[in-house]
């Protein structure tokens, strides 16, 4: 099935495994942060660089994210496609100056302005990517909802993270079966059969999933309800590690990088580094 | 000493029903008591057990008369958290159940609700993991386990606590007959080093007996019909009124015109003691001629040639199967989870494509037909009605197959009706889904593969969940459809399905095709038994005992002497 | 069964993993040629309906961001539209008691009006206005972008929800007055 393109914890052992995932949680948080609200370039290939260094780190190979990657550059593609398409003269718009490069027709001109844009928005995304792969990837999902509930999330919606994430392969099995039985009557989604006979088709694959998911949800309250779920208004987690000074030197890190980034905007008076002044 | 539970004169109605589904029931159980409560479906057993746990009245609404203690706490008036401090329950479903996303969380699940330092949790898991052999298992995720070991994990999370009663709601249910003895073995391990008062929800009798328990609560219809020791409710006939089947040693016993009493000691098939004339008496028996009904054997229809197949290279979930079925069988198809079973079903339905090998219907290639184009031809009817049914009126379920084929309408009324006539629904035809019981769907989905007309039909255990009554319901009229000539491949883990309804079996194991034979021989065959994940049957010992050397002969002779008896 | 805050709490796991196999893994090709509709916001809307804004909000909020996390790294104005038309629409859907078995005319116009502005204020207002405050990008991009994504989400939802609560309805009708005939 599908599961070879899912992205599952890798336990590789690296010090970045080593951290707790509350570290790892506010970590990604803050330096994404970081990397959406600056436009200056200097900070984000810092950044990228930074990034590219833990993902290194990290004992991840690009083999295990190849088709992630893969995925992550046809967005991209199409992204900023549409971006130009739409907004050809975004990037003169922001930095007040026009360098015409060349023109394609006479609504879309090249300019250096425009192509200035679009590197910093491929400066941004190709920061958050790795970030986000390392995060996913070296945190064990058992840590999520203590992490989720240290940074003030109530637990109960942590614990709700944690079952989406435990009941996702069953939920695909059952997805899985469901459709096989109903393509055996004829009901094909993904054929040739009008966009609305489709959509029709879908229905009688997602009714008896909906349907044992509802009962699925009765069973699971149960046994969470026999098991003294939610009395409490604190709880503690079988799967949380202590913090240790690595923790704390990432966060502290971590914080940095925030208070940079707030120092360069102050700088520029504003979000954007203009080269072009 | 005081009863750990206590009963008196208590009933329950469910908002939404109109009539009480328990009545007037007054039963004590005392600490450390093992008690089978049995029943058929609807009896009003799995209610009970949730009046123990606190599910009702605080998850489902209703209403309680009477008085239920439990471990000295007034139980309608409290809270299910505060019996759960007393009360473990292992759920039915093991799946359902288990909500940590790995063994040790699960377990754990009970303390950190209660906010145990983590230090002293972690010992507290080890310890219980320890008592149910899941020491090992702690950091795997729930998909890597078999149902045996989840089964095992969910009674380990309720044994964190020191609960002075566990409750089981079906524990059966799932498993394959192998890891089903091996269940009943740890419950009553269990019982024996924690000292619990142990409440069992089953129907399925022979099994649970496999270990002893003090008492058997038999219920019917809301009310307690019977509180007994197992020696005596085997000796009477309520067992039979309430629709349970007893252990089959004794109905071979009673076939044999012997008379059941206390003191042959009927509760287990190894202390069961009978006398020299009684044991002749069963020799007697076996060696009376019955008419032997040979089914006359068909042209071949399903030819499978070398079928290998993996779902991830490098490992093969079936390894060069081949086997012919001919025109109007059935068969079992039997072996543990995870032997190959059902990915030979998909193969056959064209869900999946095989490496290797061929799938021949007719003589004629199905490598080049769609999932579709083999429907035809071909029916599938998965375990869960409930994951087929799609429609929620009845005519449109079964009609559904032909309408997406874009058959005119009174050709698909037409056959509909003939569907339904076959499955005894057609009474029914305009009433919505969810008004009928579990096996009317399933009967509904067996319509809608019918409809079809297919020629063999494949089924994915087909009696999961069914009490003795609605099992025999069901499998009469798929006997019945086998003598109309639908050839019927049913996978299963019951093994009187197998023994009563198949002639022949087909035993996976790994990935491989180990045995095709009658189901007679392999239950005696202990090597077969043992690689397959089954269970002996009980027939076996009593041959054993009464010396008789053809034991695959005396089981053939049961099950034909059941035949003729039964009708 | 009663709605527990416990079942609340697994509604919301439950439906952010269907949300999540529906989003990541089925899509159904449109007549538009290479593109495709998915059905996650259907399956939200439903569970919104049933489960209240609170759970509507958090099952498309979480499932939405595991979708994200696991192709191309999370696009927060999207996950936070995604969560917010979780939330419309359990606030707008809250007189519409799809337990009781009642499904008609009136309720079918209070769904799909309902959606239909939880769409649009997500994908016409929310999205975009983030995409511009998160991430500067140029106006007429986003509103065209979310525009089509709120179009092609309204109309999936709009056939797939309903036809599914009109079948879900049908499975509460109370046996009474059955007869066969």
């Amino acid at each position: 099935m599908a599961n070879s393109s899912m992205l599952t914890y890798l336990p590789r052992g690296s010090f970045i495994h080593k951290l707790t995932g509350t570290t790892k949680l506010c970590f990604f948080v803050m330096v994404s942060v970081a990397a959406m609200v600056t436009f200056d370039t200097r900070l984000l290939a810092v950044l990228l660089v930074g990034t590219l260094v833990l993902f290194k780190c990290s004992r991840l190979h690009f083999r295990d994210v190849k088709w992630v990657l893969w995925l992550a550059f046809i967005f991209l593609v199409l992204n900023h496609l549409f971006i130009y398409l739409f907004s050809p003269e975004y990037g003169v718009e922001l930095y007040g100056s026009r360098t015409v490069l060349f023109t394609l027709t006479q609504r879309y001109t090249v300019t250096s302005e425009q192509l200035f844009y679009h590197l910093n928005m491929l400066l941004k995304v190709c920061t958050v990517i790795p970030l986000a792969l390392i995060f996913i990837l070296c945190t064990d999902p058992s840590e999520f909802a203590a992490s989720l509930a240290s940074v003030g999330i109530s637990y109960r919606i942590g614990y709700s993270v944690s079952l989406a994430l435990r009941y996702i392969p069953d939920i695909q099995r059952d997805y899985h079966d469901i459709n096989q039985a109903q393509q055996a009557r004829g009901v094909d989604i993904s054929g040739k059969d009008k966009f609305f006979d489709r959509l029709r088709g879908s229905v009688n694959i997602l009714m008896p999933l909906i349907l044992s998911s509802l009962s699925r949800i009765d069973t699971i309250s149960n046994a969470m309800e026999l098991r003294g779920f939610g009395k409490n208004p604190k709880r503690t987690w079988y799967v949380q590690r202590p913090f240790k000074k690595a923790d704390w030197a990432a966060l502290c890190a971590a914080v940095l990088v925030l208070l940079v980034t707030l120092a360069v905007t102050v700088h520029n008076g504003g979000r954007f580094w203009n080269p072009f002044v | 000493m005081q009863p750990i539970i206590e009963f008196e004169h208590f009933g329950f109605q469910y908002d939404a029903q109109a009539e009480p589904t328990l009545t007037d029931i007054n039963l004590k159980i005392y600490p450390g008591e093992r008690v089978l409560i049995a029943g058929p479906s609807g009896s009003g057993k799995s209610t009970l057990a949730s009046c123990v746990n606190g599910l009702i009245p605080f998850s489902y609404s209703g209403s309680c008369s009477g008085r239920l203690t439990v471990a000295g706490v007034d139980a309608p008036h409290s809270s299910i958290f505060e019996l759960s401090k007393h009360v473990g329950t292992v759920l039915q479903d093991t799946d359902g159940q288990f909500i940590g996303l790995t063994v040790g969380e699960d377990i754990a699940f009970a303390l950190e609700n209660q906010c145990m330092p983590q230090e002293q949790m972690h010992k507290t898991v080890e310890r219980v993991a320890k008592l149910v052999s899941v020491e090992d298992l702690l950091s795997h995720e729930p998909h890597a386990l078999s149902g045996g070991q989840k089964q095992r994990v969910s009674l380990a999370g309720v044994m964190v606590d020191q609960v002075q009663v566990l409750v089981f709601d079906e524990p059966l249910a799932n498993l394959d007959p192998a890891t089903g003895k091996q269940a009943i073995e740890l419950i009553d391990q269990v019982q024996k080093e924690t000292g619990a008062a142990v409440l069992i929800i089953e129907h399925r009798l022979e099994d649970v007996l496999w270990r002893s328990v003090d008492r058997i609560v038999l219920m019917d219809e809301g009310r307690i019909l019977a509180d007994q020791t197992p020696a005596q409710l085997l000796c009477s006939p309520l067992l039979a009124k309430a629709g349970i089947r007893e252990p089959l040693y004794l109905t071979a016993a009673k076939y044999a015109g012997l008379t059941i009493r206390p003191e042959m000691r009927p509760d287990h098939q190894d202390t069961l003691t009978l006398s020299k004339e009684e044991k002749a008496q069963v020799r007697r028996w076996f060696s009376e001629p019955l008419p032997q009904s040979k089914a006359p054997a068909g042209e071949p229809l399903l030819e499978v040639r070398d079928l290998t197949f993996g779902y991830d290279p490098g490992k093969t979930s079936l390894e060069n199967i081949s086997f012919t079925l001919n025109k109007g069988e059935m068969v079992s198809i039997v072996g543990r989870n995870g032997a190959g079973k059902s990915t030979l079903s998909k193969l056959i339905c064209g869900f999946e494509t095989p490496r290797f090998g061929s799938i021949l219907l007719e003589g004629r290639d199905l490598a080049g037909d769609t999932i579709k184009e083999r429907a035809v031809s071909i029916g599938y009817v998965m375990q869960n009605p409930n994951q087929m049914i799609s429609q929620s009126m009845i005519f449109d379920e079964v009609a559904l197959g032909l309408r997406t084929r874009k058959l005119p309408e009174e050709e698909v009324t037409r056959r509909v009706h003939e569907a339904l006539r076959i499955c005894g629904l057609y009474p029914f035809r305009s009433w919505p889904v969810s008004a009928l019981s579990f096996g009317q769907k399933k009967r509904v989905t067996i319509a809608s593969v019918l409809v079809m007309q297919p020629q063999v039909l494949i089924l994915d255990e087909p009696t999961a969940g069914q009490d003795f009554r609605h099992y025999t319901d069901i499998m009469e009229f798929l006997r019945q459809l086998n003598q109309q000539g639908y050839t019927v491949i049913m996978v299963t883990h019951d093994m009187h399905l197998m023994l009563e309804y198949t002639p022949r079996a087909l035993v996976f194991s790994q990935g491989h095709l180990i045995a095709d034979l009658a189901p007679a021989r392999l239950l005696c065959d202990e090597q077969l038994v043992k690689q397959a994940a089954l269970k002996e049957t009980s027939l076996y010992s009593l041959a054993t005992q009464c010396g008789i050397e053809d034991a695959d002969g005396f089981v053939q002779h049961f099950i034909d002497y059941d035949r003729e008896v039964r009708g | 069964m009663k709605n527990t805050p416990v079942k609340t709490v697994v509604a919301i796991g439950i439906g952010a993993a269907l949300f999540f196999v529906l989003g990541r893994f089925v899509s159904i090709p449109s007549p538009v040629p290479n593109t495709s509709v998915t059905l996650q916001y259907a399956v939200a809307a439903i569970f919104a309906a049933l489960f209240g804004p609170l759970a509507g909000f958090a099952t498309a909020f979480i499932g939405h961001s595991l979708i994200d996390f696991t192709l191309y790294g999370p696009w927060w104005s999207w996950i936070i539209a995604s969560g917010v038309f979780g939330l419309l629409s359990g606030l707008l859907m809250k007189k519409l008691d799809v337990e009781s078995g009642e499904f008609g005319k009136k309720q079918i116009l209070t769904f799909n009006v309902a959606q239909i502005i939880s769409h649009l204020v997500c994908w016409g207002l929310v999205a975009p206005v983030l995409d511009i405050a998160i991430y500067s990008e140029p106006v007429e991009k986003v509103f065209a972008q979310g525009l089509m994504g709120g179009i092609s989400n309204a109309v999936t939802t709009g056939i797939v929800g309903t036809l599914l609560l009109l079948a879900y309805s049908k499975t509460r009708t109370k046996k009474g007055s059955l007869s066969k005939g």
